[in-house]
């Protein structure tokens, strides 16, 4: 056994504190064997964190590997700082979403606005410039009384951040249900654009370059945020407020500035930034990537606060921080650039030969770990699960017809679930920048390609309530409405970011909706050639033993090459036809419907065809493309009649619509959520030939009504005007912070 | 017309605002960093949107003691043209080159979204290419937008015609419902008394090409154009 370093031997490493970091019995037993003797703390720290859930994926990496990831377009997959797609041109977009739940109940300004830097950094570490950002956000029950505090405060700190660093928020989802009482989600999203030449990865290399911090000083700020994101929530849980970070984001946008400046440069070996567990993760994922090993002398590292011990530094999550390798001798080149900006610049050590993490103080060795081991044979679990019974199907007859359509969509419009959420993205600077072309409401976000004809076009979705009642409908459904959004605004979806929400997956029934989702996700993944490129997982999350529906968010990215032939929901002109494209089935089972109207959650979800899915969304899109469509709108929550006036709205315009469902009762037919459809609004003369080409292609398409004078009219169940839809559909959110 | 934009740290629509000035005017414009002490031979000064020094302090103050901005005021006193959006707005006020200043919004909360604004004196060099009373679409994305100024003040700004822009309804109204921030007589910007200094809280160079949602921006740069080539 080697000698333990001597500046610990103070510190008895007792069964407590090992337990007291989280590790298992188990998990200690492989530090020590890795190690050949006992950690010193500041290791113990470093093995705690490394190997926290948040950190290690130890619990879901075996099911994560399942995930289909490539694809000719895909440049990097996951495993980098962010995923990174080729859009042609030797452009690039990099882009990864990821949860900052925890700390977003705990103190929901500085956890959602934390949340947003984090994610900023993981994109321009690649060489990024970010050009969006995007989240998907779940409250609890409108009645819980945290509801007001924490959605004023989440939306305020996304804001915060993102405004001030001076890239767009351009759109996100926000859900309330009461399993997110006592835990609600955060999940922030940033996509960036680069050059495919110069993508910077993590990776270290050259024995004896040198190793920078760059950015703001540590604190004492989020030491053990990891290992806090790893746990259940008690009620003693706010006192963990210690624990969350607080964000600043001028030197953010600082930092991304400098960065960007010292990347347009030839100084770079690799560069990674300080998310959670600081400087830990960063120089442990840099060393290991590169088979190398690091010295660094922590007395060197930018202090916020005297007398911080090794412990508190490796473990500090203060933001706003990048490690950096630089090629020998261009320290006071790249110093030049940081010296610009006002931001600290350290050389804190050098790449070595040893493949060891060695850390020194005040002269002393505090640490020594190999980093091969720490990084790569982290524990990994196979936890038991049980497979969640799908809920039975449920038949439209078995939920009541409303007494009064109109009434019915009123309520429906009107509702938390439906409700217009501008009193949120206005808070949110969506067009700085100025190339923001399809605003928050529509179906996609789309943000031009600065200087060029193309576009992206980013949605984040999940339902849920779906994942709930079948965990594998719902991941496919998860992954196939952010293909169908993307798609509705003519681009073509490449690839996806998730970020998956669950609960402790210790607990065998949420290990079974963690592993059905992933099927679902798998699955849709593979027919509609949609790889996951990046992600996050957060599990634990739960209350006292309660644990979310289960929430597999997924961030989805397409293209447009040519911007201009871009369509939003909003019909153009009056006399525009409205083609239903897709099978309507009238499924009411786990719809919002029931949800509104009779404040249930009951039976299975609509099933996803994905060969329908891909069949009618590659139609829409050609057809988009070629110019022949005004308008379109996916069709999803609340089912054909929300989306037609949806669409209203979005025009300002009224429409007639005769359906005739067949044997679909008529409530069933305007509220039912089958999946694979989609409303076009297309110039009169245009539809029979669309019609026509729809159906030589096997697709359902029929003619369902016209765009026309100040009303919505839906057979002869309900006229409605689009004026007194709007007062609806835009006052619940403000009358609800109001009273707050 | 040649320009210069003034980046401070963390400005952020500093390059909307340049490419707007090169897709208009056909020239790019001069970009310089606060710490300058020189400002090159420009027809205009833009100070762009933005959070400088992050609005930690009153938004505008720590800018508007920057180095560069002993040029700015020179060029001002000689009776250069000089503009400042938002952020711009923010440090023309901190600077004193235009008077009042600019406060929180009345709901206490940051406002992004498409505002109307009526152009009340077209006879500027800002605004020549609007007609008299237009009413004109801009998107309006700030925290601190809600401007003051005493009673004499406001007087003196309307009695000369200096309250340039204002926040309008549909109709052209000045109502209380069409002002997205509380800001005095719905003031939305204003200009020096030589007609040289304009400030306003919407971003025109925002609202430039059809995609963008509209191009009633335009008229503003294009009025430039018209007074300064």
């Amino acid at each position: 056994m080697s000698q333990t370093p001597a500046w610990n031997n103070n510190v008895e490493i007792t069964d407590a504190l090992v337990k007291e970091h989280g590790l298992s019995d188990e998990e200690y037993a492989l530090c020590l064997k890795i190690l050949g003797r006992t950690p010193t703390l500041t290791e113990l720290g470093i093995f705690s964190v490394m190997w926290s859930e948040h950190c290690s994926y130890k619990s879901s990496k075996k099911h994560l590997k399942t995930l289909p990831t490539t694809a000719p377009w895909v440049i990097h997959g996951p495993g980098e700082n962010a995923g990174v797609i080729d859009i042609g041109d030797n452009q690039a977009i990099i882009f990864k979403m990821e949860s900052h739940n925890h700390p977003s109940y705990i103190e929901p300004y500085q956890g959602a606005a934390t949340g947003v830097g984090g994610i900023l950094r993981d994109v321009f570490t690649m060489g990024a410039r970010p050009i969006a950002n995007m989240n998907a956000l779940r409250f609890g029950a409108p009645e819980h009384p945290k509801t007001r505090h924490l959605l004023s405060g989440v939306v305020e700190g996304i804001g915060g951040y993102g405004n001030c660093v001076g890239v767009p928020t351009v759109g996100g989802e926000t859900n309330f249900h009461p399993s997110y009482d006592g835990n609600i989600l955060v999940n922030a999203m940033n996509v960036g654009l680069a050059d495919q030449d110069r993508i910077f990865l993590s990776a270290a290399a050259g024995i004896g370059n040198p190793v920078i911090y760059v950015g703001s000083k540590t604190g004492r700020d989020g030491i053990h945020g990891a290992t806090m994101a790893s746990a259940e929530f008690t009620e003693d849980s706010e006192e963990k407020r210690p624990t969350v970070q607080v964000g600043d984001p001028f030197t953010e946008k600082l930092l991304i500035e400098a960065c960007l400046e010292l990347m347009a440069t030839d100084m770079i070996v690799a560069i990674q930034d300080m998310g959670a567990a600081g400087l830990t993760s960063s120089s442990v994922e840099m060393a290991s990537g590169g088979g190398v090993g690091f010295s660094l002398n922590l007395d060197m590292v930018p202090q916020r606060e005297e007398g911080m011990t090794p412990y508190e530094m490796m473990l500090s999550e203060s933001q706003e921080r990048m490690l950096i390798v630089l090629k020998p001798g261009r320290e006071a080149e790249a110093k030049a650039i940081f010296d610009k900006w006002d931001l600290d610049f350290a050389v804190i050590g050098e790449i070595t030969d040893s493949g060891n993490l060695t850390l020194s103080f005040k002269g002393e060795v505090v640490a020594d770990i190999p980093t091969q081991p720490l990084a790569d044979n982290s524990p990994e679990y196979d936890r038991p699960w049980i497979k969640s019974e799908p809920k039975p199907e449920l038949k439209a007859d078995e939920i009541v017809a409303p007494a009064d359509m109109k009434q019915a969509l009123l309520d429906m419009i009107g509702s938390p679930h439906l409700c217009s959420r501008a009193w949120i993205w206005q808070q949110y600077d969506h067009q700085v920048m100025a190339d923001t072309i399809q605003k928050p409401g529509g179906d996609a976000a789309v943000v031009r390609v600065h200087g060029t004809d193309k576009a992206v076009a980013i949605s984040t979705d999940c339902t849920p309530r779906y994942c709930y009642a079948d965990p594998v409908e719902g991941g496919k459904q998860a992954v196939a409405e952010t293909w169908r959004n993307i798609t509705a605004v003519g681009a073509t979806p490449l690839a996806i970011t998730d970020c998956l929400n669950f609960g402790n997956p210790e607990r065998p029934e949420i290990m079974g909706q963690f592993v059905g989702c992933i099927e679902g996700m798998r699955e849709a993944c593979k027919v509609l050639n949609y790889p996951v490129v990046s992600g996050n997982v957060s599990l634990y999350n739960e209350t006292n033993g309660t644990g979310i529906h289960p929430t597999p968010a997924i961030g989805g990215v397409g293209l447009l090459k040519d911007s201009r032939r871009m369509v939003t929901l909003a019909p153009r002109a009056d006399g525009e036809v409205l083609l239903l494209i897709g099978e309507t089935k009238g499924h009411l089972g786990a719809s919002l419907y029931q949800t509104v109207m009779e404040g249930r959650e009951e039976g299975a979800p609509p099933a996803v065809d994905l060969m329908a899915e891909k069949q009618n969304g590659d139609f829409v899109r050609a057809q988009i493309n070629a110019g022949q469509v005004a308008a379109c709108h996916d069709i999803s929550d609340g089912g054909l009649l929300v989306a037609l006036a949806e669409m209203a709205l979005a025009a300002d315009r009224g429409m007639t619509v005769n359906i005739n469902g067949g044997e679909v009762p008529e409530h069933a037919l305007a509220f039912g959520e089958d999946q694979a459809r989609y409303i076009l609004s297309v110039p009169a003369d245009k539809a029979e030939v669309l019609i026509g080409e729809a159906r030589a292609a096997g697709i359902s398409a029929r003619k369902i009504g016209a765009v026309g004078g100040d009303e919505l009219v839906f057979n002869a169940s309900l006229r409605l005007s689009v004026q007194e839809l709007r007062d609806v559909h835009q006052g619940w959110m403000p009358d609800y912070m109001k009273i707050g | 017309m040649k320009s210069a934009v003034i980046v401070f740290p963390a400005s952020n629509c500093d390059r909307d605002m340049i490419t707007a000035l090169e897709k208009i005017t056909g020239h790019k414009p001069h970009i310089v960093w606060h710490q300058d002490s020189d400002i090159p031979d420009v027809d205009l000064i833009a100070l762009p949107g933005g959070f400088s020094f992050g609005d930690y302090l009153r938004c505008g103050a720590m800018a508007a003691r920057s180095p560069v901005m002993k040029k700015v005021i020179e060029h001002a006193d000689r009776g250069g043209n000089v503009i400042g959006v938002c952020n711009g707005f923010q440090v023309l006020t901190e600077t004193g080159l235009l008077p009042g200043a600019l406060m929180r919004n009345d709901n206490l909360k940051f406002v992004c979204r498409d505002v109307k604004l009526k152009v009340e004196n077209n006879d500027t060099p800002f605004t020549n290419a609007y007609l008299p009373g237009q009413v004109i679409t801009t998107p309006v994305a700030h925290h601190d937008g809600n401007y003051f100024a005493d009673e004499d003040t406001l007087k003196a700004l309307e009695d000369e015609g200096r309250v340039v822009f204002r926040y309008v309804d549909d109709n052209g109204e000045a109502t209380r419902a069409a002002n997205p921030n509380g800001s005095r007589n719905n003031i939305a910007g204003i200009i020096s008394r030589r007609k040289n200094i304009l400030g306003m809280m919407p971003h025109p160079e925002r609202l430039i090409e059809e995609q963008q949602g509209g191009t009633d921006g335009l008229g503003f740069f294009e009025s430039m154009i018209n007074a300064l080539n």
